[in-house]
């Protein structure tokens, strides 16, 4: 006898958000990536088939970063120099989408040739992130935003003391935001409101509910995540966006990926450890719900693509 | 799915006879269905009544036991389809697949079942080992197996091979591995002879609701399911709606654990892969072909942090500790016992590379906002830290750093810890290497 498959019908769905535009939408992007619009929690495609595939974007930065880890300096090599040059490989390890961090050092010249080389040197869409600092992110991302009017590259990162001068100058140069709360249902969904109400519209945020590591409290973005998702689909509109997350840079920083020696016996093999890390932490958040994985190391964007690809399949 | 009172109490006689000890049928039932007394207290109940009870009181996924000598791994008994709905309980069993015709068996075998790895104070090794019969004898192989490892086994084989080897470990609770639709009779035969749990195999769901109705009709109650999946999609879907068919529709066919094999994939980069999917989605055992360090390390963490009680955030052990070689030039800082919030300092100290001692409160495993809200981190319980763990033997300056959050508090930690400076750091850790070079 045929089992009858319990299935949940959800009233709410994912907004749809397109990154990058082509020449036709008025940028010079070779294509726009567009995720969101589910209607069901991930992959649960027995329900209703996933509408966009969820993307891998690559982190590159304007200059070359001290404070990498060596495994990654050397899979990059000297294309950590020249953003582009960076950029590029970014594309041909199977990027999506590229994420150019700007760095305290850069002078708004420099920050704004950094985001047109990368502009000239790949065709992917742009996530570009100001260096973390709320009146230097204000300083390089207003002047970055109208050299890139009409690119429709996504501006971070908005947090809740810190987004009315990002979410303007998106809303001028027809640009979206990331939207980046500390791993909470209801701070989320706050900036979210906040930013609305500013009015930009929901369909050009992304969230980025941020995770830690694996082993470094993974488990609480994971959760935020499901709980995200699950307020969409039951129609919390300020919760319907896509989502996007760090697992490289998370992984990255840990002391697992980070560092070969001085470390216990038990961890292994420092190189492959570095991409178990990463990839087993974006892993969880793929089907945790997460539509941008933003990665650091091409073994892991490899594997996490592979996999992706394999949930997308329809039964 | 649990019965209710009232239902219980329609089962029941209704006679009032008081012979429980309740004075109703209703007050019986409403004990029963907290679970604080036994059905055979009640000599009238029917035997229909009896059987229907017994079944809507069992776990919607049978809890499962694989036992060896003294070692035991329990998985199964879950109730949520997501872990903040309450928790998952009984973490999946982590076995190592090897081959009973390979010559390094014994070694490989002695070094899987020798590794422990510590994370934030706890020890974690793997479960067991699935050993199977290639061509191989089986029972030599069991024996070089019980030579290197006491924990519980999986064997893999058929009908004909099997026995040789449950004889090999008799006395135990091991499971085999598999029955389908060709020979479930012959392995459901050998799981009752040998009280093993038996796994079930089928090519979609309604086969495999159809094998294991037909074994537990021959007396089979432990098993679990291995439901294929030719890809990830494929897999995560039967997963998912077997846990959601035990949990929302109490269909005892499917409600067993799940097993699994991502070294199936023959690539040990999806196999890492696969296995990070199948811990993280309702996974009750699975079963590698590859043991690496770096590989079980990462697997170990996901396993633990997926099944940390969401009620329960981890805590870390309160005490002193040593971040980059402290001496005893270098500073104490103080911080709480909730698990991110050590882990934000300590990688930011870290990071630094300046060296530095941890005072980790014990705050009950709240951040420092929160604890401090909560009275779990104030001035008196630091000042026991410090006295507790001795910070004063450990460096020559009697100085201690507060989170910036809790500077209110350094007035009365100064009454508390006569002769001590108290210092405020910066309110967040990322501030905290700035803070150390310039300040310190």
């Amino acid at each position: 006898m045929p089992i009858e498959i319990p299935k949940d019908k959800w009233p709410g769905s994912v907004r749809k958000v397109t990154i990058g535009a082509t020449a036709a939408e008025g940028g010079t992007r070779t294509k726009s990536v567009t995720v969101g619009g589910q209607t069901t929690m991930p992959y649960m495609q027995f329900e209703a088939p996933t509408p966009n595939t969820p993307v891998v974007a690559i982190e590159i930065k304007s200059r070359k970063p001290e404070d990498w880890s060596p495994l990654l300096a050397d899979v990059w090599g000297d294309a950590m120099n020249d953003p582009a040059e960076w950029a590029k490989k970014a594309e041909e390890a199977g990027a999506d989408i590229i994420v150019l961090a700007l760095m305290l050092e850069d002078s708004i010249d420099d920050a704004v040739n950094a985001v047109k080389s990368v502009l000239g040197a790949t065709g992917l869409p742009l996530i570009i992130w100001g260096p973390g600092q709320a009146e230097k992110d204000n300083e390089l991302l207003v002047p970055v935003a109208e050299a890139t009017k009409g690119e429709k590259v996504v501006l971070g990162i908005c947090e809740d003391k810190n987004y009315r001068t990002i979410v303007a100058t998106a809303m001028a140069n027809g640009h979206l935001v990331e939207a980046r709360t500390p791993m909470d249902v209801n701070l989320a969904k706050q900036l979210n409101i906040l930013i609305t109400d500013m009015g930009l519209p929901a369909e050009r945020i992304v969230m980025d509910p941020t995770t830690g590591a694996l082993g470094y409290g993974i488990e609480y973005g994971y959760s935020v995540m499901e709980r995200l998702r699950l307020a969409a689909l039951q129609g919390d509109a300020m919760t319907q966006l896509p989502m996007m997350v760090t697992p490289g840079f998370e992984a990255w920083k840990a002391k697992e990926s980070k560092v070969g020696e001085g470390v216990p016996e038990a961890w292994g093999d420092w190189a492959t450890r570095g991409i178990h890390w990463e990839t087993v932490t974006a892993i969880a958040l793929v089907e945790s719900g997460a539509d941008i994985i933003v990665l650091r190391h091409p073994e892991s964007v490899k594997r996490v693509k592979e996999a992706i690809a394999e949930l997308m399949v329809l039964a | 799915m649990a019965i209710s009172g009232i239902q219980i109490y329609k089962l029941l006689p209704q006679t009032n006879c008081k012979e429980c000890g309740f004075p109703t049928c209703l007050a019986f039932a409403m004990k029963l269905a907290a679970k604080q007394v036994e059905l055979s207290a009640c000599p009238y109940v029917s035997e229909e009544s009896k059987k229907q009870l017994a079944e809507s009181s069992a776990p919607p996924i049978r809890l499962i036991s694989l036992k060896a000598n003294g070692t035991e791994v329990k998985v199964g008994n879950e109730v949520v389809m997501f872990r903040h709905e309450k928790t998952f309980y009984n973490k999946p069993g982590l076995f190592v697949r090897v081959k009973a015709s390979d010559a390094d068996l014994a070694k490989k075998v002695a070094e899987a079942d020798a590794y422990t790895v510590n994370y934030v104070g706890m020890d974690f090794t793997i479960d067991g080992f699935a050993v199977e019969a290639d061509g191989g004898d089986l029972a030599t192989a069991i024996k070089a197996v019980r030579g290197a490892s006491k924990r519980p086994l999986i064997l893999i084989g058929d009908a004909a091979t099997l026995p040789a080897g449950l004889d090999a470990c008799s006395g135990e609770i091991p499971m085999i591995y598999a029955a389908d639709s060709s020979n479930w009779e012959a392995m459901a035969d050998l799981a009752l002879k040998y009280k093993a749990t038996l796994a079930v195999k089928g090519e979609s769901l309604d086969e495999l609701a159809d094998l294991t109705q037909k074994i537990q009709a021959k007396g089979v109650e432990d098993m679990v399911l291995d439901l294929g999946g030719k890809n990830m999609a494929e897999w995560l879907t039967r997963s998912t709606q077997v846990r959601r068919l035990a949990l929302k529709k109490n269909f005892r066919a499917l409600g067993y654990p799940v097993i699994t094999f991502p070294g199936n994939v023959d690539d040990p980069a999806k196999e890492a892969v696969y296995a990070a999917q199948a811990i993280s989605k309702y996974a009750g055992f699975v079963v590698f072909d590859t043991f690496t360090p770096e590989l079980a390390y990462a697997l170990l963490v996901l396993r633990e942090n997926i099944y940390t009680d969401p009620q329960k955030p981890i805590q870390v052990q309160p005490g002193i500790y040593e971040i980059n070689n402290p001496t005893a030039d270098s500073p104490a800082l103080v911080t709480t016992n909730f698990s991110i919030t050590y882990f934000s300092v300590a990688n930011e100290v870290e990071g630094s590379g300046q060296p530095a001692w941890l005072v980790v409160t014990d705050a009950e495993g709240m951040s420092v906002l929160t604890a401090w809200a909560a009275g779990k981190f104030d001035a008196e319980r630091i000042a026991k830290a410090v006295k507790e763990f001795d910070v004063a033997s450990k460096i020559n300056k009697k100085q201690i750093v507060l989170p910036g959050h809790v500077a209110v508090l350094s007035g009365e930690l100064e009454e508390e810890l006569a002769g001590w400076e108290i210092r405020v750091g910066p309110r967040e850790a990322v501030d905290l290497p700035a803070f150390m070079k310039q300040a310190l």
